[in-house]
């Protein structure tokens, strides 16, 4: 069994300046009305508050500066991120971009490529969505059928993508595709590719979620023609770049923070001197919050120092998730939502609530991550 | 961790390792103190890690952190965390500490009663306290005393104390103290320290005692899972085992984040925010793993021949210790709600 890493990290005194430049940022915007619509890294869709933040250069922050990146540490970008996400800020518009599709880029893609997407993706002008689900397809993602066959200049694809969100604001999709046989592994044959979803024989169709609101699509593919220039990486390479930036995916803040919002307004409603039963309650919540930052800080540190902390990174994710599931659960029970005065947390509620499901599904499930933790462990 | 902190965390590891067995914990629960273990604790310097290279008025819990996460592991039968905390203690206040183990008592317990009295120039201390850590065996006994309106930090020699032993559900040993008028050494607590430095710095130590016997306990759970086969394989095999494995190691992921960046942070300051979290994240692990490796243990983890229960009896005794959950979870729930809904994620992020 490999032993658990989770060290102390400390941001110092630029992050703490840092951290006081996005808040006072926020003010603004609070005042300005652009965080009316509060909601998580997915279903909080602005392409003005993206622009306002790309303008103070807080997207792609740590990509090198001859492609519009800022070229600040992981760290700083950490501290951005959890900043916004605290406060519910509408960041789905560029997040898969920042986050996933632009480090995929960076680590794989020609030179070419990075000068075309990454300059428009930090101006906030320029946003992708992830490709990846099928309907035979979820979380045994080997086992994509979606083609991308050989054609003069190019490939064609054919197939269908499901659980896209927001492809049908974004204006690339990184999709991965079977080039050819899946071998012994499974694993062979795949390959990602950079699709223009403006492209001749794509369809993007809403599908509404549980809470009737329109945040993931099918995307079907009819011989969509997508140039030789546009392959990410290697063809066949596809599954080996896909997990390679599953530690960053997997425990960056988003994986707790999208309750945030909803304890601070418990609180506020709680009022200054809530009776015992309440302080347990919120206190408890409070406790793990703070311990799933502490360990998420530590993954990120060590993502900055260039260990790659899978086992770790998978362990926030679903213990973070567990934690946003269960604050709803506690906290309807302890602070009353129909109380006067508390619309505002009543409103977060039942928006969390609604979401609730989806936090253990969406980037891996509940049981595919423990199997993880279990490999991590020597068990499997 | 700094090269003294790595020094004395590789020494603890190997001291613990070498002289900790089942053979010892057996004769320490049946009432026998170890004192060859002790010897080579005293020896190793590990009683003073809270002072090491500690600048001001904070402990060295760093070092502190290292030793204990490693006494926690092993589950050695010795009152090294109060010790530790009572020499540091008594170090700032300028007074010369007993050789030997000591132990701390924070009164913060219901029933708990300690006075003080002036008499023939000097003090006498007199009251009750109940269930103290490592009390049994201690050589001297630190509290913290209101007198006048201030707070004033109390050592009581060993040959003062009339104890009456009392069995922990770890089978630590714990004893209630009778005190009527014994001479006491009273000094003023140091400035900037609260009243509750005791109880702060015990919750403290049982974090990272918890987070180290966590972490032997998902090593003891996981090996066991790769060796017993039922149905023609490893039991660790079948993925509900799998399963409730990867939520033992959650817990005890989260014990051990909380209990080092608290460490890290009473490092630097009082940090009464990161430790009240971190006792309470760690005892609510402590309860969930126990259970966990429990059941994946089956029968045998049940006999008292298995080293297991060593380290869970550990934990739900250390669980209590200090403030149990529901303790701290009431002082952090008072603090957010004093701190009002727009100061929570600075409560939380600004370190
Ligand atoms: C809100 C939301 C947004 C999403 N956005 C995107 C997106 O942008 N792009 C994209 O590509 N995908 C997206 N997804 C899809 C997501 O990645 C999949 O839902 C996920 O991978 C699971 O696949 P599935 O839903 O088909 O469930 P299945 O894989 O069919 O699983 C169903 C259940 O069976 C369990 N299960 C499956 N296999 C095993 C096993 N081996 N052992 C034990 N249990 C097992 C699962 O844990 C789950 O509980 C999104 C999903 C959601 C909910």
């Amino acid at each position: 069994m490999q032993a658990l890493r989770f060290e102390a990290v400390e941001l110092g005194q630029d992050a703490a300046r840092l951290r006081a430049e996005v808040r006072a940022f926020l003010v603004e915007q609070v005042a300005a009305g652009a965080l009316d619509a509060r909601g998580d890294f997915v279903s909080g869709f602005s392409a003005a508050f993206s622009g306002a933040l790309a303008a103070r250069g807080w997207i792609g922050m740590t990509w090198p500066k001859r492609y519009g990146g800022a070229e600040r540490s992981a760290l700083e970008r950490y501290v951005v991120i959890e900043e916004l996400l605290a406060v519910g800020a509408p960041v789905a518009a560029h997040w898969i971009a920042d986050r996933q599709s632009g480090p995929l880029l960076l680590r794989f893609g020609t030179e070419e490529q990075r000068q075309t997407f990454l300059p428009p993706v930090t101006r906030g002008t320029c946003f992708f969505c992830i490709g990846m689900s099928e309907p035979d397809s979820g979380s045994d993602l080997a086992s994509v059928r979606t083609r991308a066959d050989p054609v003069a200049g190019g490939f064609a694809i054919t197939g269908r993508k499901v659980w896209t969100s927001n492809a049908h604001r974004s204006h690339f999709m990184v999709a991965l595709a079977r080039t050819g046989a899946a071998g012994e592994d499974r694993r062979g044959g795949l390959s990602q590719f950079i699709v223009d979803l403006t492209s001749p024989g794509l369809t993007i169709r809403p599908i509404l979620n549980l809470a009737g609101r329109h945040e993931f699509n099918e995307v079907t593919f009819d011989a969509v023609f997508v140039p030789e220039a546009r392959v990410v990486g290697k063809i066949g390479d596809g599954w080996k770049q896909v997990t390679s930036e599953l530690a960053h995916e997997r425990s960056g803040p988003e994986r707790f923070l999208s309750v945030m919002h909803l304890l601070a307004l418990a609180v506020a409603a709680a009022g200054r001197a809530p009776d015992a039963r309440v302080r347990v309650a919120i206190g408890r919540l409070v406790a793990h919050l703070w311990t799933l930052r502490r360990m998420s800080l530590s993954v990120a540190g060590m993502l900055h120092s260039g260990s790659v902390p899978e086992l770790e990174a998978t362990i926030v994710k679903d213990l973070g998730n567990l934690f946003e599931q269960e604050a709803p659960e506690h906290l309807r029970l302890v602070v009353d939502p129909d109380a006067p005065g508390a619309s505002a947390y009543r409103q977060a509620l039942e928006d969390v609530i609604l979401d609730a499901p989806s936090y253990s599904l969406r980037g891996g499930t509940r049981e595919i991550l423990r199997g993880i933790i279990a490999r991590g462990l020597g068990l499997r | 961790m700094s090269e003294i902190t790595t020094l004395i965390a590789e020494s603890a590891a190997r001291l613990f390792a070498g002289e900790v067995d089942k053979p010892l914990l057996d004769a320490a629960e049946a009432g026998t103190f170890p004192t060859a273990l002790w010897t080579a604790v005293a020896a190793a310097g590990l009683p003073d890690a809270l002072c090491l290279e500690s600048e001001g008025l904070w402990p060295n819990w760093e070092a502190g952190a290292a030793v204990l996460v490693e006494a926690g592991r092993a589950a050695a039968p010795v009152p090294l965390a109060e010790t530790m905390i009572a020499r540091w203690l008594l170090a700032h206040a300028g007074v010369h500490p007993p050789d030997g183990p000591l132990s701390i008592a924070p009164t913060r317990r219901q029933g708990d009663a300690l006075t003080l009295a002036a008499a023939g120039g000097g003090w006498t201390a007199s009251g009750r306290l109940l269930e103290v850590a490592g009390a049994w065996h201690a050589a001297g006994l630190v509290s913290v005393v209101a007198a006048g309106g201030d707070a004033h930090l109390v050592l009581l020699a060993g040959e003062d104390l009339e104890r009456v032993r009392r069995a922990a559900l770890s089978g630590e040993a714990h004893a209630d103290l009778l005190l009527s008028g014994r001479r006491a050494m009273v000094a003023p607590l140091p400035a900037g320290l609260g009243a509750d430095v005791l109880w702060r710095a015990g919750a403290l130590a049982r974090s990272l005692q918890m987070a180290g016997a966590l972490q032997r306990v998902l090593a003891i759970a996981t090996g066991y899972a790769q060796e017993r086969v039922q149905f023609g394989r490893p039991i660790g095999k079948f993925q509900a085992v799998q399963q409730a494995l990867a939520r033992l190691a959650q817990e005890t992921a989260a014990a051990q984040a909380a209990a080092i960046s608290a460490a890290r942070a009473a490092s630097q300051g009082e940090a009464r925010f990161a430790v009240a979290a971190a006792k309470l994240r760690t005892g609510e692990a402590a309860g969930i793993a126990a259970g966990i490796a429990h059941q994946v243990l089956g029968a045998i983890g049940f006999t008292h021949e298995h080293v297991l229960h060593h380290l869970t009896r550990r934990l739900w005794t250390w669980r209590e210790e200090f403030g149990r959950e529901s303790d701290w979870a009431r002082s952090l729930g008072a603090l957010a709600a004093a701190t009002g809904g727009d100061g929570l994620w600075p409560l939380l992020a600004d370190d």
